[in-house]
């Protein structure tokens, strides 16, 4: 029996034809018509006009026909809604058939069949099969309500499926609660927020042992649920460990994956000096390794995920150097991947093992492959010492090999090694100079230009050099054309007498030939720079430069932790969170790692999440040398192709200096060159901070001043015998104050006013008396300011922020409550120090944590700082990830309680996601109601 | 979790198209053809992205599997899925090829119904879904009750690899240790890495459920035995175990057993499947050596020289052996003299294949030839791809040796003695190759 000849059929009328044989008496030929509808429907046609007879052979006792049908319809079904209720009868009676082959294929066909009307009849059956006595039938009733849940999420609340598919997790059948998981892990994604999977010990302990027993996909459907608890304590930590490292020994690689994922989650609240987690540490090795002798494409998903294992724990892969040896025949993307990984285990112990084989690979065919090589090569260099000789001498000896993109590539790193290495190797100068016809790639064309500038003393012929470079100004990059004009600034402060034609040449192209700000803007600086004051200008341009660091396009340590939480997963392979390529809310969470236990601390404490980086980070991202260059003389792009996220707003943050440079320099201010000499002088020290968490922009504006809210009623007229209060509150300099406005709305004279607070959270209390001088006559009114203490007596009210007050007057005693802004207690004081924030953030337990969402705001981060601040609620660090700003704040109490604000801002969303976390959870709220009040006036 | 699943031509034209989620459309289809299949070279990874929707694919033969999703789902296990798909797949129709595809794209979308639920991998175990995934179509009428349940509980079951009420009667067993040496030496002779990656493959036919106790020379647990024996014992045993860097196993190993007591037990699936995979760097036994000498006479003339040595007992006979010496792409015209065995010069593979049909141990064997090239401007040097080696050897080269398998079946009357046990040791070359 051949079906190819489905394929085959392409007539006109063809679908007259099918009817006719659809609607056939002869059993067989009904089904052989199916079957060609089901080939015409793979290859794209559309067949959809032949519902209702196909739908008419759903009516069989046929199994291969039914499904056949069936797949027919979980195509069409959503363009024929109302044909396909047609269908519902056969499914309901199939949901009672006594096989559990055909009770499942109906209730797994049904929840495909994406129309709401089928919907409703899907509840019964999918009710019944979820408590059916076959395992079978429940593990597939299990996945449907997932699949429920994508079509109508409210039904299946409504309908308790959700409690069912909890209790499911209890099964005695592995494969079950394998599914079960999975369709559990899928809904929770999709409320961040609900304890749909209310992971505890005993759950736990139900899902450990249903991993021994079930599939190898069920084993790593737990696992990736796993994944997400949060053990209560280092010994709970220890013991899910220790159940579940034997799957490390799985042949499924997927399965070994998932489990160095909750090893590597779960260790981090191991005690460093426990034996065990020597132990753990020491097993996580042989797998990952075995992970290489997979098919190249599990190669490729677990070398990604390696790299980020060696980031995180370089210690665990240290001594592997050579299971990432690159294999002649690896696919291209394997080889790629090794050799990320070789440099980052490159170590001065196997530093010689490394250099041999990366000049093997220099000579392969790949040119990727090749010029990564070459770069390698050069990363090792810097990374290690005591290398670097022999580095720099391979790279001379790959010059040699005139092959174009080695030696542009060769060239490139060796601008770094000068950097890193300064006056050690300038004596390969000239070989490098013989190959400057050859560059023809900008990156490496700017390279020697900055080569042959800075070291212009040293080269006879730079003039000339540079001069050639000259010619094609025009036609230049932009990278090579700053880098130009800076070089033979460089030139000339180093060379004044011979060279004064060159800079003059290069000062007009750049000012008056171009069109680029970039470039006139720095040429307009140089010009005035060397017109005013030379001296000063020899300081700012051969200035000396930051050292460049070793380490390379390292993950920023927040993200690093969160792909942790990822591994095996997408957002491993491709190094980003799952926000950047995941639509809607599934999966934007961000996951944590749990933080290791503290010596002193007790058990509570413990299961503290944290989005700070956990130890101390090692220095991310060279490229803050680069930046500064970017200002004062290097165009070069930061050493390595993969540029860090954060640059673009660091980058910006360089521009708003220069420009704030120019207009003092621009502004006539003759004398003002010292202070712009000054400005650039700043820089270097002020950028190195600009890494991990930058110091916030905002923070630099003006506080604009706190909020104060409109006066509104607090006791009306009605209920005081004519005396009516409205007032608002109002923090001034540190002074809180209380604005009343007391209007006589009655027939007599209010005398001797005098106020009273009962007990309140804060102990707010009047700091003088009512200031009412003189009588209030009718229809008068009159503004008071009440100032405030803290120093009252304290009782926790509800809400937190109530107030009841007692006026008096000559008439009778009122009562009041009011409620005051949070705000009106953030002390002025209240900016942390960073490493504190981020200490204590680290410190305060998880549980603490409160998420909100503050809609419709339509500023940037930094007027957004600037606004809080003017309400005391300080930036600390501003951060930029993917085009979203991290703004960490921090609020101190007049009590001295301290609140920790993590603020998300994604461009173009006026939607910001605010993060408050307290040590007394029940201000969260209350801290949250300011922001809003503050961002939203 | 996955939301499609193609499968392609190598035109690029769809064979099998399953769509398991909303959020992936017929455009998915075109989208993985426009951008991976006709563009070739371009793709250099087995995971794409376009448009926020991600690719896995794997290739077989000129055969594209595809799996689409646009969620964060877990990579190696798509991945392996698509393996386990090939394997089913193999299981049923052979070969995958575009006719077997088409000829059998019925049972493939039951067989994709049934593995992959809501883009969720059940289970494919091909001895449990050839119960009931026929290729005859299911006769669901003739199972009895008592056949529905046994099919369902082994699909769901904890031995879901394993059916019960088999019956042999000759109980047999057959044991392959099939080890592959990889091997990457420096022109010097100097060992850049060496390792073996080796696989137990078992044939079972035992009736019943019996239960398997698998024990090799494991120097763990050697070494621990021999801390209870005498010394005389360990001191012997002690020399030929091996250290074993890392193993897998396939899921009838209990895990935790292994984790625990390093012992491997199992109920067997029936037939032939893999029991295990392991992986030794130490006291490798490297069954030839390749020396090579390459000279270049003046720039159209190469003369190159390789000997290989034989290192393992004289007694054994080494099978199919095959030297490959990469010649350059100028190469126009080559002589070659061997004492053994026969060579040749492959234009089209650009090498010389130098073969031998049995070699004893301890032997060596030359070749040399001479290489006229023609003069080209082409500035690169030629690369000197490494000279690579095939053989198939009758012992494993890491050394292992399997000590007992032991049967027990109390249900049944037949005793560990009563089954008939047969082991093989093949050590095969896997990337063994020697730079020049």
């Amino acid at each position: 029996m051949t079906d190819s000849k489905y394929f085959t059929t392409t007539k006109k009328g063809e679908i007259f034809e099918l009817k006719a044989e659809l609607n056939s008496d002869k059993k067989e030929k009904k089904k052989e018509a199916v079957k060609k509808v089901i080939a015409s429907m793979t290859v794209g046609k559309d067949v959809s006009a032949l519902f209702p007879d196909v739908v008419n052979c759903m009516q069989t006792d046929n199994l291969e026909l039914k499904k056949l049908v069936y797949l027919y319809l979980m195509n069409y079904a959503k363009s024929q809604p109302d044909m396909a209720i047609m269908a519902v009868n056969t499914f309901v009676k199939d949901c009672e058939d006594p096989n559990p082959l055909i009770r499942a294929l109906a209730v797994r066909t049904m929840g495909c069949i994406r129309v709401d009307k089928i919907t409703e009849y899907l509840c019964e059956p999918l009710r019944k099969c979820l408590k059916d006595e076959d395992p079978y039938v429940r593990k597939t009733a299990a996945v449907c309500v997932a699949k429920l849940h994508d079509i109508n999420a409210q039904l299946v609340e409504d309908q308790g499926f959700l409690d069912t598919l909890k209790d499911l997790i209890s099964d005695s059948n592995p494969m079950v609660v394998a599914n079960a998981v999975a369709a559990l892990s899928e809904i929770a994604e999709s409320h961040p927020n609900s304890n749909l999977l209310d992971l505890n010990p005993q759950t736990i302990n139900k899902l450990l042992t249903a991993l021994n027993e079930c599939t190898e996909w069920g084993q790593i459907f737990i696992l990736d649920c796993l994944a997400n608890y949060m053990p209560r304590d280092d010994r709970e930590s220890q013991s899910i460990c220790e159940r579940v490292t034997p799957r490390l020994s799985h042949a499924n690689s997927a399965v070994v994956l998932s489990a160095v994922k909750v090893l590597m989650k779960f260790m981090e609240m191991l005690p460093k000096d426990l034996d065990y987690y020597g132990t753990l540490l020491k097993k996580l090795a042989p797998p990952l390794v075995t992970l290489l002798s997979a098919e190249p494409e599990l190669q490729y998903v677990a070398l990604r995920n390696i790299n980020l294992i060696v980031q995180k724990r370089p210690e665990i892969l240290k001594h592997e150097m050579k299971v990432f040896f690159v294999k002649y025949n690896d696919p291209i993307y394997v080889k790629l991947e090794k050799l990320d990984i070789m440099i980052r285990l490159a170590s001065q112990a196997n530093i010689a093992q490394v250099l041999a084989e990366l000049k093997e690979y220099a000579t392969e065919v790949d040119v990727d492959f090749v010029r990564k090589a070459v770069r390698a090569i050069g990363r090792c260099a810097i990374k290690v010492e005591q290398s670097a000789e022999r580095c720099v001498s391979t790279l001379l000896d790959l010059i040699q090999t005139k092959v174009n993109y080695v030696v542009q590539e060769a060239i490139v790193v060796i601008k770094d090694i000068f950097r890193k290495y300064p006056n050690k190797y300038e004596s390969v100068i000239a070989t490098l100079c013989e190959n400057l016809d050859s560059l023809d790639e900008p990156e490496a064309r700017a390279a020697m230009i900055w080569i042959v500038g800075e070291y212009a003393e040293r080269i006879d012929n730079a003039d000339e050099l540079l001069e050639s470079f000259l010619e094609g100004f025009h036609d230049e990059s932009t990278q090579v054309q700053l880098q130009l004009l800076t070089a033979i600034v460089k030139l000339f402060l180093k060379k004044p007498t011979e060279t004064q034609e060159l800079v003059q040449q290069v000062l007009s192209l750049a000012t008056q030939d171009s069109d680029n700000p970039d470039l006139r803007d720095r040429g307009y600086i140089y010009w005035r720079l060397l017109s005013t004051d030379p001296v000063a200008a020899k300081e700012v341009v051969l200035a000396e430069k930051p050292l460049i660091s070793e380490e390379t396009d390292l993950i920023e340590p927040t993200l690093l932790e969160e792909l942790i939480c990822h591994i095996g997963t997408l957002a491993s392979v491709y190094h980003k969170p799952p926000s950047a390529f995941v639509e809607g809310s599934r999966g934007v969470q961000h996951k944590r790692i749990p933080a290791r236990a503290g010596s002193g601390e007790s058990a509570e404490s413990s299961d503290v999440g944290q989005s700070g980086p956990s130890e101390a980070p090692p220095a991310v991202i060279p490229s803050q040398g680069d930046l500064l260059g970017d200002l004062l003389n290097l165009d070069l792009a930061p050493p390595t192709a993969t540029v860090p996220s954060v640059q673009p707003s660091m980058q910006m943050g360089a521009m708003d200096l220069l420009g704030g440079g120019l207009d003092s320099l621009l502004g006539g201010d003759i004398g003002g060159s010292p202070s712009m000499g000054a400005g650039l002088g700043v820089a270097p020290a002020a950028m190195p901070t600009a890494l991990g968490i930058a110091p916030a922009v905002g923070g630099v504006g003006m506080p604009t001043g706190s909020y104060v809210a409109p006066k509104t009623v607090w006791l009306p007229a009605m209920k005081a015998k004519g005396l009516e209060i409205s007032g608002t509150f109002a923090r001034r300099g540190g002074i809180i104050q209380m604005d009343l406005t007391l209007t006589n709305k009655a027939m007599s004279v209010m005398t001797d006013f005098a106020i009273q607070f009962n007990r309140n959270s804060f102990g707010l209390a009047p700091a003088g008396p009512l200031q009412v001088l003189t009588p209030l006559s009718p229809n008068q009114t009159i503004d008071v300011s009440l100032p405030l203490s803290t120093s009252g007596p304290v009782m926790k009210m509800e809400p937190l922020n109530n107030l009841q007050v007692a006026v008096k007057n000559n008439i009778d005693v009122f009562y009041f409550s009011c409620q005051y802004p949070l705000s009106l207690i953030f002390v002025e004081d209240g900016k942390m120090e960073r490493q504190v924030f981020l200490a204590t953030w680290k410190d305060i337990p998880n549980d603490n944590e409160a998420q909100f969402q503050i809609k419709d705001i339509h500023l940037n981060s930094d007027a957004a700082s600037n606004k809080l601040q003017g309400s005391n609620i300080f930036t600390i660090a501003k951060r930029t990830v993917e085009g979203q700003d991290m703004l960490y704040q921090s609020v101190k109490l007049t009590n001295g309680i301290w609140v920790l604000a993590e603020m998300r801002i994604q461009t173009g969303n006026p939607n910001y996601t605010l993060s408050i976390k307290c040590r007394a959870p029940e201000v969260c709220q209350f801290v949250f109601l300011c922001y809003e009040l503050v961002l939203k006036n | 979790m996955i939301g499609g699943l193609f499968i392609y031509n190598h035109k690029g034209e769809v064979l099998i198209s399953r769509v398991y989620r909303d959020d992936i459309g017929r455009n998915a289809v075109d989208a993985f053809r426009v951008n991976v299949i006709h563009a070739r070279q371009q793709v250099r990874s087995p995971v794409t992205n376009f448009a926020r929707t991600s690719f896995f694919h794997v290739k077989r033969s000129n055969i594209w599997l595809a799996a689409v999703t646009k969620q964060n789902v877990n990579a190696a296990m798509v991945f392996e899925f698509l393996y386990k798909m090939c394997d089913v797949m193999t299981a049923y129709f052979s070969k995958i090829s575009e006719e077997n595809i088409k000829n059998n794209f019925v049972l493939i979308y039951e067989l994709l119904d049934e593995i992959l639920d809501f883009g969720y991998p059940q289970n494919s175990e091909t001895g449990a879904l050839k119960t009931f995934i026929t290729q005859q179509g299911i006769k669901s009428q003739h199972h009895t009750k008592e056949e529905q349940s046994q099919i369902t509980s082994q699909v769901t079951g904890q031995i879901g690899w394993r059916r019960e009420g088999i019956k042999y009667r000759r109980n047999e067993l057959f044991l392959d240790v099939l080890e592959s040496v990889n091997l990457l030496m420096s022109p010097q002779g100097q060992v850049l890495s060496a390792h073996v990656s080796g696989r137990v493959v078992m044939k079972s036919y035992l009736s019943g459920m019996p239960e398997c106790k698998f024990g090799m020379n494991d120097k763990i647990v050697i070494d621990k035995q021999g801390k209870g024996g005498t010394t005389d014992d360990s001191g012997k045993s002690g020399k030929q175990s091996i250290a074993i860097d890392d193993c897998t196993f396939h899921q009838c190993v209990r895990l935790s057993k292994f984790d625990s007591e390093r012992s491997i037990s199992f109920i067997p699936p029936d037939g032939e499947y893999e029991l295990m995979r392991y992986r030794t760097t130490k006291d490798i036994i490297l069954p030839f050596r390749v020396i090579p000498l390459v000279r270049e006479v003046g720039r159209t003339k190469l003369e190159v020289k390789v000997v290989i040595k034989s290192n393992f007992k004289p007694s054994l006979l080494a099978q199919k052996i095959e030297v490959r010496i990469p010649t350059p792409l100028n190469t126009s015209g080559v002589q070659v003299i061997c004492m053994k065995g026969k060579a040749k010069y492959k234009a089209s593979e650009n090498a010389i294949v130098w073969k031998i049909k049995r070699m004893a141990g301890m032997k060596e064997s030359q070749i040399s030839a001479e290489i006229e090239l023609l003069p080209t401007n082409d500035k690169k040097k030629w690369a000197r791809p490494p000279i690579s080696m095939n053989f198939e050897v009758p012992f494993a080269p890491s050394g292992l040796k399997v000590r007992y398998l032991k049967v027990f079946e109390p249900k049944l009357n037949y005793s560990d003695h009563d089954v008939i046990k047969w082991v093989r040791y093949i050590g095969r070359s896997g990337i063994y190759e020697t730079r020049c």
